[in-house]
């Protein structure tokens, strides 16, 4: 264990956004919302782990739930077709789901199959797996169901995927395509890994995410979350060895399911303090997140634009 | 018992349900809490809801909810609005006919039985409103958890509501005024999926309105995690999950 998990001081903890394990120690990283355990993790199922984006862990999970009733069935996104459109899907098997495996980096404004999977699909227990603002967005909806009778109540998991930033579908294609040198056809996989946006296919190619944030949609920041905050469980790759997830549990649910998976074999667990950048980076780049947001708030503020009533950062 | 029975329903908060101009869905809405009606009555005592109490006229109460809107050339309507808003201590505008005005915004009069009757503006214009449902009609929990934040004095939730920003004359622009133009949208799609009349599709990840099917609701924008984001409540909902 490095000595870097205790390196925050105990009065900083005090307030709101701060995990803590269960134990004595503090798990005593700002930045990443209330969480009870943060762990590395990846999926036990090699079929999951050829297609998965890292470690296959959310995946892994929404198959394990589906297995074992704790849904039954999903809304996912899944790339609908060679040109990488996000497709917002309901899925009921595992089939389906391993079918929504892999991230695609365009917006998918998945909240609104929610509807269809109570009303036309009669889902019982619903999972639902959003960037941290979707997640933002579904327990408001839980809270405040305007228009969502009946949807929240049934909401049975919430998974969270850490999220930097997301494109229009054409900012998609023009950084892949404009800065990549690539069709999006030959592309097989996209990731954002150390501050760049690469793409796998045909060949090998990369942009620093410097330029390619300049095609981020302009919502984003003023976004505070890069670890889903609100999620029953968070998952990323940020902190962890190639071929491992970082992994918050950050509700009772979330550590229930979690280490159901665990035990059922779905899913194996490592010391996350063992890896390698580890949380320290994954720190870094969620408070410069909040900081972004913070500052960007302010300077809209100062225009004398609106901006989002108690948004935090 | 006896004792311990009145003493009880001294602090009990009581509880008025006045129906204006609207259609019913709301207050079918409202039932629709099924079992947990039981624990509604519980938290307040329903003096006056004309689906469920055979009590004609409205006495005074802690918490009245308002649905439909009242209109101007009925005077008996806005008679009724105002007498409730006089006999009430928190008046909520519950579902969109009364928060704002819904459907209602499309009255051009010249309807029988009552051809005169044109004019049905949000409750909020004619008298003072404490908190604002939009939605048409609100989820049935909406309706459990304003009951449930009164009695508790819960103000952390009941603040979201108690200010005009979800009141009052309502539409989809509401998206395209303050979310899109204030460069907030994150393609979420909560809009689309509170929109009743289905009015909102997504396209490359932004809402488009079909403004022949928008009913001006108000859900849409009260639905969207940018328009205000409860953080304080959310912090808490966490602990319970
Ligand atoms: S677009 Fe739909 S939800 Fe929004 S105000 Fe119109 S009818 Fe209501
Ligand atoms: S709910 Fe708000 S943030 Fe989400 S897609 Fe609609 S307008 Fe955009």
């Amino acid at each position: 264990m490095r000595g870097m998990l205790c390196a925050v001081p105990e009065e900083l903890l005090a307030g709101a956004g701060h995990g803590s394990n269960d134990g004595g120690a503090i798990m005593g990283y700002r930045g990443f919302g209330r969480y009870k355990e943060a762990l590395a993790a990846k999926t036990m199922d090699p079929k999951i782990m050829s297609v998965g984006q890292d470690g296959g862990v959310t995946t892994a999970l929404l198959c394990y739930s589906i297995d074992n009733g704790i849904i039954d069935g999903a809304v996912l996104t899944r790339k609908s077709g060679p040109k990488w459109v996000p497709e917002q899907v309901i899925a009921t098997s595992k089939k389906e789901i391993i079918e929504c495996t892999g991230s695609i980096y365009a917006l998918s404004p998945n909240m609104y199959k929610l509807k269809d999977a109570v009303r036309e699909y009669a889902l019982e227990k619903v999972g639902y797996v959003g960037l941290p603002c979707q997640i933002d967005a579904l327990r408001k909806m839980q809270l405040y169901p305007f228009g969502a009778r009946g949807i929240g109540e049934r909401i049975a998991l919430a998974l969270g995927i850490f999220c930097s930033e997301n494109f229009h579908m054409e900012g998609l294609r023009t950084i892949i395509e404009g800065y990549c040198k690539m069709p999006i056809e030959d592309v097989n996989k996209m990731h954002i890994t150390k501050g760049k946006f690469m793409v796998e296919g045909k060949k090998h190619a990369e942009v620093g995410m410097k330029k390619a944030s300049r095609y981020a949609q302009d919502g984003d920041s003023v976004c505070p979350d890069l670890v889903a905050e609100y999620a029953d469980i968070s998952i990323g790759s940020i902190g962890s060895e190639e071929g491992w997830n970082t992994v918050f549990l950050r509700t009772r649910k979330g550590i229930d399911t979690f280490y159901g998976a665990v035990s059922a074999g779905y899913i194996e667990t490592d010391d996350i303090n063992k890896a390698k950048p580890g949380l320290e980076l994954l720190e870094k780049l969620a408070l410069s997140k909040k900081a972004a947001a913070k500052e960007n708030i302010e300077k809209r503020k100062a225009m004398g634009l609106f901006v989002t009533r108690d948004q935090y950062y | 018992m006896k004792v311990y029975d009145e003493v009880v329903n001294m602090v009990k908060p009581k509880f008025a349900y006045v129906h204006l101009a609207a259609c019913s869905g709301c207050e079918i809405s409202f039932i629709d809490n099924f079992e947990r009606l039981l624990d509604m009555m519980d938290m307040v005592d329903f003096e006056y809801i004309t689906l469920l109490k055979d009590v004609q006229e409205m006495p005074a109460v802690d918490i009245v909810f308002i649905d439909g809107a009242p209109c101007l050339q009925s005077e008996e309507s806005v008679k009724m609005l105002k007498e409730a808003r006089s006999k009430a201590g928190f008046l909520v505008a519950w579902g969109g006919c009364s928060a704002t005005s819904c459907i209602n915004n499309f009255s051009r009069g010249g309807q029988m039985a009552q051809p005169q009757h044109e004019s049905f503006p949000q409750v909020c214009r004619i008298v003072k409103v404490d908190a604002f449902v939009p939605g048409s009609p609100p989820g049935p929990e909406m309706a459990y958890n304003i009951i449930k934040a009164f009695v508790e004095g819960d103000t952390e939730y009941l603040r979201y509501l108690t200010t005009y920003e979800v009141g009052g004359f309502a539409c989809g622009c509401d998206l395209m005024k303050n979310i899109i133009e204030n460069a907030l949208c994150i393609g979420c799609g909560a809009c689309a999926m509170s929109c009743p009349t289905r009015a909102i599709t997504m396209v490359l990840g932004r809402p488009c309105i079909n403004w022949e099917r928008c009913v001006k609701c108000g859900a849409c924008y009260a639905q969207c995690p940018r328009s205000f984001l409860p953080v304080p409540v959310m912090d808490r909902m966490m602990e319970g999950l």
